[in-house]
């Protein structure tokens, strides 16, 4: 089966640092992987190894309080550097030494029944890969998913085709999905590009989006395929993930490696890496970044929803994606509200920027003070689901949790309100809202 | 630039807690920001911002009001010209009096408008809010030119402080500042701020232009209109010459001073739309509901209130509405926030100022009250907008259940 849904609202980023047509894959085996529980909001993380213990790839790491069978495995064998801690003994990220080649073979022949492949994916860390609505959390235990939602398109700025990293995989893409099936009594959607002539699958409803962001947000297919509704859950995970589950119940083994887009307008030159998730960022960025002596800010992830991180941080789940943007705090701009210059980014028509086929080159400046809401109608036009985003925000910030529900706080996640957040002329901080009120929820509820 | 960004760092500590000028800070800050953009950078969720900020909104607003500021010092000038009986008018003559008559007015909202929103930033420890920028040269638009200082700033007083303020700021309030400031002197000082005394300037200023007799009278159309004592209705300007169209879309007839001239109102207008800075949604509704209670007023013409013998366009025309379908309904802060809302809102801004200045003899101007009107029903409109959201939500949990 195969549909098409045309979206119109959203917004594609022009920006410079993008990956040339045709770029070919570098590989690089990091120094350091890291595994860093805040990538997976809902675990409760409680280490399983020592520093100096030596681990093979595979191996748990961390593992859930609310359940001991889902885990964090380690990407990469070698031994466990450090387990950083922070304020009040929270576990940071624990620190892998990449050495050798020696993985975990999980004994795959254990059968096919759900509680089988559940136990499985918990076990392998692929679990936590994934995310469940309400929350955008990781699935709970004893979750019955309504659908599962699998997104194969990233429409993020800067971002590389989600498609081509499991184009050469495509069985395992088939036998992903039979697990999922298995997990599942509803149905199973995959969201993909249009245009990106993805191959049908058995046992999959195929949707086709534009490539217009969020287009490629799996809560923004979801609100537009069937909608969370109060008391329903779904599970929600990318074609890689996908990839990875089928990859696991064929081979046995837990494929840890992941291509990375290196992009942004602070780099010599963009290009793809397969290295592994976790990765440290001293590795991959060793000598690409620009010395033009201004200030950088590195960012795992898309420059809406990523994760600003130091020159020796590591790369955050669930990114593929490193982009290296100017951080503007050296910048000295006189009357910049005034500015005719066409080279300021902007969605708003009093630039002349907004007229120009061109890529921009923003640094990380709010470019203003924060606001009280003044302008209204801004956020809905880059918010293709059926919510009233302005509203729902002020519900989570009164913390009002019948208006919550009723404005359909069930149905998003922080990423969706990205696009918002970007374009807000009152600068307000809206994922960190958004977050803070779906925490506030699961806590009360 | 970089002398005066050194300046800047240099005297900043002295605004900074413990300094000896703390009591200034936000006003420092204020002055800081509108100079130099913030090097604030982002600390959580998205890395890249749009370059808009609310400084660029409330500038492009008073951008789109300079040919109607402008147009009002000519149009002072002109009346003031022709009420004496001149047969020459000099454009830079009848510039420069305007100037002179509306500067005092603009000096006087702006410096008791911003000393109250410094003051109040300064108490709250928050950063000096915009919003009176445009608030501040608002107000001396919709007021007639011979409006007492001391009254527009007892005025000017009253709504920062009661209609803004009180509610939290910029952002916060429920009904546009400025309106409600003109609605202040309306009430409280009826006899000086109506009948056909105030519209027209009627001293020299600096040697410029003329002393007008005492028994001077110069009305408005609308004001015409309400004291229409039977017989056929003719509007006509101060020389007793009757008003073209023509001339009422160029705006050289008395009223408020930027109200008049429609041709500057679009022109406006048009720099709001393209720039996205107001809501085309609630222009577009406000002119189609001032349109069409015009014109069901003038199907059912009848001498007892005369202003239904004007033709929907004329209606349009006269008097404040262009103005208010501009630049006051279209505040998006007092309007309705919702899509659907806004048609529904910018709608009953339009039927109501019509339905107002029609069928309610010697109140010459409903556009003010009807967007006032509508400004305390915009949350009930967006209450239903929102509703129905939550009533589709809730149908289709029933659906699957």
């Amino acid at each position: 089966m195969r549909r098409t849904i045309n979206l119109r609202k959203g917004l594609n980023l022009n920006l410079e640092g993008a990956l040339p047509d045709n770029v070919s894959v570098v590989e690089l085996m990091p120094d350091r992987v890291a595994i860093i529980p805040d990538d997976f909001p809902g675990f409760l993380p409680k280490v399983d190894v020592k520093e100096g213990d030596t681990v093979r790839a595979g191996q748990p790491l961390l593992h859930d309080k609310n359940d001991e069978d889902i885990k964090l495995v380690s990407p990469s064998s070698g031994t466990v550097e450090a387990v950083v801690r922070g304020a009040r003994r929270k576990i940071e990220r624990v620190v892998v030494k990449v050495s050798g080649n020696d993985s975990v073979t999980v004994d795959v022949a254990k059968g096919s029944s759900p509680e089988a492949l559940r136990k499985l994916l918990k076990v392998s860390g692929l679990w936590a890969m994934m995310r469940r609505r309400p929350y955008d959390i990781i699935p709970m235990p004893d979750d019955n998913p309504r659908d599962i939602f699998v997104t194969a398109m990233d429409t993020a700025p800067l971002a590389s085709s989600l498609y081509d990293m499991v184009k050469d995989n495509m069985s395992a893409v088939t036998a992903g999905v039979k697990v999922l099936a298995s997990l599942t009594a509803g149905h199973i959607y995959i969201g993909v590009e249009q245009g990106a002539s993805f191959p049908d699958v058995s046992g999959v409803e195929i949707v086709e989006f534009p490539h217009l962001h969020p287009a490629g947000n799996v809560g923004v297919q979801i609100a537009n395929i069937a909608p969370v509704n109060k008391g329903e859950v779904v599970w929600t995970l990318d074609i890689v993930t996908l990839a990875r589950i089928g990859e696991l119940v064929t081979t046995g083994k837990i494929d840890c490696s992941t291509v990375i887009a290196e992009t942004g307008s602070e780099l010599k030159q963009p290009r793809l890496v397969k290295s592994l998730i976790g990765a440290d960022l001293d590795s991959l960025l060793k000598t690409e970044i620009k010395d033009d002596g201004r200030h950088h800010r590195i960012i795992a992830g898309n420059v809406l929803t990523g994760v600003a991180e130091k020159p020796d941080g590591y790369l955050h789940f669930p990114y593929r994606q490193i982009t290296v943007i100017p951080e503007g705090d050296d910048a000295d701009e006189f009357m910049g509200w005034a500015s005719m210059s066409p080279s300021k980014m902007s969605v708003n028509r009093s630039f002349l920027g907004h007229f120009l086929h061109r890529a921009f080159n923003p640094d990380a400046r709010l470019n203003g003070g924060k606001r009280a809401m003044i302008m209204s109608g801004e956020y809905d036009k880059v918010f293709p689901m059926d919510i009233l985003p302005e509203y729902l925000l002020k519900a989570i910030i009164s913390k009002d949790i019948d208006q919550m529900e009723a404005l359909g706080i069930y149905e998003v996640a922080p990423e969706d309100f990205a696009l918002a957040e970007y374009v807000d002329p009152s600068k307000l901080e809206l994922q960190k809202i958004v977050r803070e009120g779906l925490d506030y929820l699961r806590g009360e509820v | 630039m970089k002398a005066l960004r050194n300046y800047l760092n240099r005297i900043k500590p002295n605004f900074e807690p413990g300094g000896k000028l703390q009591a200034f800070q936000s006003v420092f800050d204020g002055f800081e920001t509108f100079l130099y953009t913030p090097n604030t950078t982002s600390k959580s969720g998205v890395h890249i911002h749009d370059s808009l900020d609310s400084k660029r909104v409330m500038i492009m607003v008073v951008l789109a009001l300079m040919p109607c500021l402008l147009f009002g010092m000519y149009n002072t000038g002109y009346q003031n010209w022709l009420a004496a009986g001149a047969t020459e008018f000099p454009f830079w003559q009848l510039m420069l009096y305007g100037f002179l008559a509306v500067l005092p007015r603009i000096v006087v909202t702006y410096v008791v408008g911003l000393g109250i929103e410094f003051v109040v930033a300064q108490w709250r420890h928050e950063e000096i809010q915009e919003g009176f920028l445009v608030t501040g040269i608002l107000i001396p638009l919709i007021c007639p030119i011979e409006t007492p200082l001391w009254m527009l700033a007892v005025a000017t007083a009253f709504s920062v402080i009661f209609v803004k303020e009180v509610f939290g700021g910029t952002g916060y309030n429920v009904f546009n500042v400025a309106l409600v400031t003109r609605a202040f002197l309306f009430f409280a000082y009826p006899a000086q701020m109506s009948g056909d005394k105030v519209f027209v300037s009627t001293n020299s200023i600096c040697g410029l232009g003329y002393d007008l007799p005492d028994a001077f009278t110069g009305a408005t159309p609308l004001g015409q209109i309400a004291t229409f004592a039977g017989g056929k209705l003719e509007l006509l300007n101060i020389q007793g010459n009757p008003i073209s169209t023509w001339d009422a879309f160029l705006g050289l007839i008395p009223g408020s001073f930027g109200e008049t001239s429609t041709l500057c109102i679009l022109i406006g207008a048009a720099i709001l739309l393209i720039t996205g800075m107001a809501s085309w949604r609630i222009m577009l509704s406000v002119i189609a509901g001032g349109l069409l209670m015009g014109w069901i007023a003038n199907v059912f013409q009848t001498p007892t209130y005369p202003a239904s013998f004007l033709s929907p366009v004329d209606q349009l025309l006269f008097g404040g509405f262009a103005f208010a379908a501009v630049f006051m309904a279209t505040d998006p802060v007092t309007a309705a926030r919702t899509g659907a809302g806004k048609y529904i809102y910018g709608l009953l801004v339009g039927v109501v100022a019509v339905l107002i200045r029609t069928y309610n003899n010697g109140y010459p101007e409903g556009a003010m009250l009807a967007v006032l009107l509508a400004n305390a029903l915009a949350p009930l409109i967006d209450y239903c907008v929102v509703q129905a959201n939550v009533s589709r939500r809730m149908r289709r949990l029933k659906a699957r259940a």
